[in-house]
């Protein structure tokens, strides 16, 4: 088992370095953040200036190294544009990032699961179309035209809830609908396909031929093997509680990362972005390492099979 | 005359970790045989699962590596795994699985099925083709109208004929069978068997036939090696073996095959557990289960020689009581 | 996954008559509108120059902002006067084409990718694993924003970038069925007759994992424009003047008080779209997989 969890450790390390070396080459390969930052018509020595303070002017491979070297000391660079700690001003973002993904993801598990559950357990019922249709739908609608919509009715038409700001807690539930309808049906959809899978295997019929109650069948057998796959997608879930909403906060305009990231992007403002790629790929690996560390306990197969 | 296939002291060792913590065990496979085929002779292998009879089948065609010893096809070294070579030698070497459904494509038709070592060993003009697969099909009793079906619309004991046609395209020297009738009724068992011995007979095929079932053997084998957690425990000919079994192991495998109109008397009973070839028992790997095992069978273990004309045991009292030890 | 195209085969083994029959009796409604509605799609985007009734940028100044239903504009204008119908086909070209491109490209190089990894293991396959293991924990979106961001936007590089999307799924699959397939049964059978590796992949385990691999695409494809229209609604995707259904959302959502047409006519066509593909999707996995019955 520990040989297990430090090889996945040891690919968890490796893919953050991956990230980091795709952000550092896309982002220093594209283009000269000095023009974009100072502008056109700015004079040569005001850039060469410009590029020494950020040491712009050392070879690119001295550039990463320094990079790396920093984040090993936990120096993430300052912001070219507030020329305040990228680190900082990302980590500040954070909250209010979370204030709306934690929410959508608690909604997503509450409904989700259970519906799909539900729907499988009474196939081709009322019930079970209607959890199809509205996972279908929930799974189909890009988020940005859900949050569109919602903004034109509950805005716009009826004027009942605010369309964009972080002040109250109510701006948050249009936001939080938004992003949490589509995981809802992707999660619906995941648990009702397991739960099938589970239900057709030769043991849940063992389980129901040697006399248990129809209610421990489901909960004491069936339950338990469904949990793999569905772990998998809350794994995903979580990992992406800090780059999932991107597209949102720019619509409701949430002052979260995602929005930080767009700014960012547009501004060339390197350290910023590549601290946020980071902080996103640790979110995602680590969640990644959770799930696969959850596996060998769910399922013991998989346990066995690691030890190898 | 030379042997088709000569094996020296074959072994192959998996390292098995059992456990979280431990250290890799080896499990040996196969351990330490040799053997030799001569054209057109048929070698049968007995043993119980596990003994490591699929994997010296394999390990003679050269599928599996070998991680010691030698296998000489025609006189000639295996060439190295998934080499061009090796692919060519596969016209010359064929092999019968146990699960027809499986070793069937089952999008392709039985016909295009057959033509494939066809194509693949550009043996015969293309026009030809058909004709040649209409003659396997025939050969190995399959209505015409069959060529068209797919693998999972045939019987069991049909398919199993398409893997054997399939096999016998490239007019194959050597045919390694592993077990191939375990998966098929007994009523289709005899007549499988029938078929592949007399297409061994018309056709001059060299054949090792892997099974775990005596009576099978017995009916298709000139001369039998029985098997015993890797490594070979006795061989002599059909006849012999069955006749005066020498090996307690051997004894115990033929006495367990009923004969009509007789009593299952003097019956050998094995007992103990069945052999795990990853906790292999000091000495004689046999002696947990022997009746007759002495002291010597736990700390040494034994090794095969002749103890009669064309016949070997690897065991330590029946060498004793036959011939005087050489070892 | 072994059994999984066993109705498949059985159907073909039976001749064409049994797939026609099987479509016309056994379809449901709402996949037969997802059909029809993806036909539909298709024909638009091949005529679409034949069938716009104004070019994309043809400005109609005088009736801007009119609201759909008159007879010079269907779906009504845009805040420049032009003509939303005209441009929602443009579009749904635009689209479509990006669209089928990546699900292709990334279909090829995945499946590519995991044969790769499944024939030399070793160095090969870590390799593969890594990259996999690199795309999963990167969000697309971010790393797409990332590329063009600063690499600016063109088509090819839209199509190019769209191509990488879920291309670790189809190499996890192919690589995953692949390795099974080598380890016992057909693809081993095949192996042992003499076939070259290429024959093997090729005539053998391919055919047989297309079923799953098209399954997988009819994910794909539905995500790819998804995908596509939140890069072209952030600005990043495809850029003006030309024109894709992301893009005309991401402009309509100015006008969304005044003008909600401009936005809702393409919305309504990407969830249009998502929606057949998925049902049509499901429905064939359905057929395709007799475990789910």
């Amino acid at each position: 088992m520990i040989s297990f969890v430090l090889t996945r450790l040891l690919r968890a390390i490796i893919t953050i370095l991956a990230v980091v070396t795709f952000a550092f080459v896309v982002l220093r390969m594209s283009g000269d953040p000095a023009q974009v930052m100072l502008g056109p018509d700015v004079p040569q020595d005001v850039i060469d200036a410009f590029r020494k303070a950020w040491g712009l002017d050392q070879p690119v491979w001295v550039q990463y190294l320094a990079y790396l070297k920093s984040i090993f000391t936990g120096d993430f660079g300052v912001s070219m544009r507030d020329k305040a700690s990228a680190l900082d001003l990302v980590l500040e973002r954070v909250p209010a990032t979370l204030q709306l993904t934690i929410p959508a993801l608690i909604l997503k598990l509450v409904i989700g699961i259970p519906a799909g559950i539900y729907a499988a357990l009474h196939r081709q019922s009322f019930a079970d179309r209607g959890v199809i249709l509205l996972a279908i739908l929930g799974f189909t609608i890009p988020s940005f035209v859900m949050g569109l919509i919602l903004v034109l009715v509950f805005s716009i038409i009826l004027g009942v809830l605010p369309s964009g700001g972080q002040d109250t807690w109510v701006h948050g539930i249009l936001p939080t609908i938004t992003m949490s309808i589509g995981g809802i049906g992707i999660l619906a959809r995941f648990s009702r396909s397991a739960m099938i899978e589970v239900m057709g295997q030769p043991f849940i019929r063992t389980a129901s031929a040697k006399g248990l109650k129809w209610r421990d069948v489901v909960w004491s057998h069936a339950l338990p093997n469904a949990a793999v796959p569905i772990v998998t997608i809350v794994g995903f879930m979580v990992g992406s509680l800090i780059a999932g909403a991107v597209v949102v906060e720019s619509i409701f305009s949430w002052p979260g990362i995602g929005r930080l990231l767009i700014v960012s992007v547009s501004n060339r403002d390197l350290a910023v972005v590549q601290c946020i790629l980071l902080v996103i790929a640790a979110t995602m690996v680590v969640s990644n390492l959770i799930v696969d560390l959850l596996y060998g306990w769910l399922d013991p197969r998989l346990r066995s099979r690691a030890a190898h | 005359m030379t042997p088709l296939i000569q094996a020296t002291n074959l072994a192959r060792i998996y390292q098995v970790r059992r456990g979280l913590f431990a250290q890799p065990k080896p499990v040996r496979a196969v351990d330490g045989v040799s053997l030799a085929v001569m054209p057109g002779e048929t070698l049968g292998i007995v043993g119980e699962s596990g003994s490591g009879k699929s994997t010296l089948g394999r390990m003679l065609l050269g599928i599996d590596q070998l991680q010691a010893g030698e296998v000489r096809f025609e006189g000639r070294a295996m060439p190295e795994l998934r080499t061009a070579e090796w692919r060519a030698l596969r016209a010359k070497m064929q092999l019968v699985y146990q699960d027809p459904l499986a070793a069937l494509d089952r999008r392709l038709t039985i016909a295009s099925q057959l033509a494939e070592p066809l194509e693949i060993h550009r043996i015969i003009p293309k026009d030809q083709r058909p004709a040649r697969v209409a003659e396997l099909m025939v050969a190995v009793g399959l209505r015409q109208d069959q060529a068209g079906r797919f693998p999972h619309e045939l019987s069991g004991g049909q398919r199993q004929r398409a893997v054997i046609a399939r096999a016998l395209a490239s007019r194959p020297k050597l045919l390694v069978c592993d077990e191939p009738v375990s998966a098929l009724d007994v009523s289709i068992q005899a007549q499988v068997v029938n078929m592949l011995r007399q297409l061994q007979e018309q056709n001059g095929i060299a054949m090792v036939f892997i099974s775990h079932d005596l009576k099978v053997v017995r009916n298709i084998a000139d001369r039998v090696a029985v098997m015993y957690l890797g490594r070979i425990v006795e061989e002599a000919s059909s006849d012999v073996i069955f006749r005066s079994p020498r090996h307690p192991y051997t004894q115990a495998l033929v006495s367990s095959v009923p004969v009509p109109g007789k009593l299952l008397e003097g019956r050998v009973i094995l007992q103990g557990e069945p052999p795990n070839p990853a906790n292999r028992p000091a000495g004689c790997a046999f002696h947990p289960r022997c009746s007759i095992a002495r002291d010597i069978c736990r700390s040494t273990a034994p090794v095969l020689r002749q103890i009669e004309n064309r016949r070997t045991a690897a065991c330590h009292i029946v060498a004793d009581g036959a011939v005087p030890v050489a070892a | 996954m072994a059994s999984a195209d066993f109705p498949a085969a059985k159907r073909t083994g039976r001749g064409d008559e049994g797939f026609i029959a099987l479509i016309r009796c056994n379809v449901p409604l709402s996949v037969g509108l997802g059909i029809f509605w993806l036909a539909a799609m298709v024909l638009i985007a091949i005529f679409a120059d034949q069938i716009r009734p104004y070019g994309i940028t043809a400005m109609d100044l005088a009736s801007r902002l009119s609201p759909p239903g008159n007879v010079k504009h269907w779906l009504g204008t845009d805040e420049l006067g032009r003509d939303v119908l005209s441009r929602l086909i443009q579009s749904i070209r635009v689209s479509l084409i990006i669209a089928f491109g990546a699900t292709i490209l990334s279909a090829v190089f995945g499946t590519a990718l995991g044969f790769a990894a499944a024939q030399f293991r070793g160095a090969v396959e870590h390799l593969v694993l890594a990259l996999a293991d690199f795309q999963a924990a990167l969000p697309f979106l971010i790393m797409s924003l990332a590329v063009l961001a600063f690499f600016g936007s063109s088509m090819l590089l839209l199509v190019c970038l769209m191509g990488f999307y879920g291309w670790e799924r189809y190499a996890r699959i192919a690589r995953g069925l692949a390795i099974s397939a080598s380890a016992q049964g057909y693809a081993a059978a095949a192996v042992q007759l003499g076939a070259t590796p290429a024959r093997v992949y090729l005539r053998h385990i391919l055919p047989n994992v297309a079923s799953t691999l098209i399954v997988s695409m009819t994910l794909t494809f539905p995500e790819i424009i998804l995908m596509e229209s939140g890069l072209s609604f952030l600005g990043l995707g495809v850029q003006p003047p030309e024109t894709s259904l992301g893009n005309m959302v991401g402009f309509g959502r100015e006008y969304l008080t005044r003008a909600p047409w401009v936005m809702l006519a393409p919305a309504a066509v990407i969830m249009l779209t998502t929606l057949s593909i998925s049902l049509v999707g499901d429905w064939l996995r359905d057929k395709l997989d007799p475990t789910v019955r």
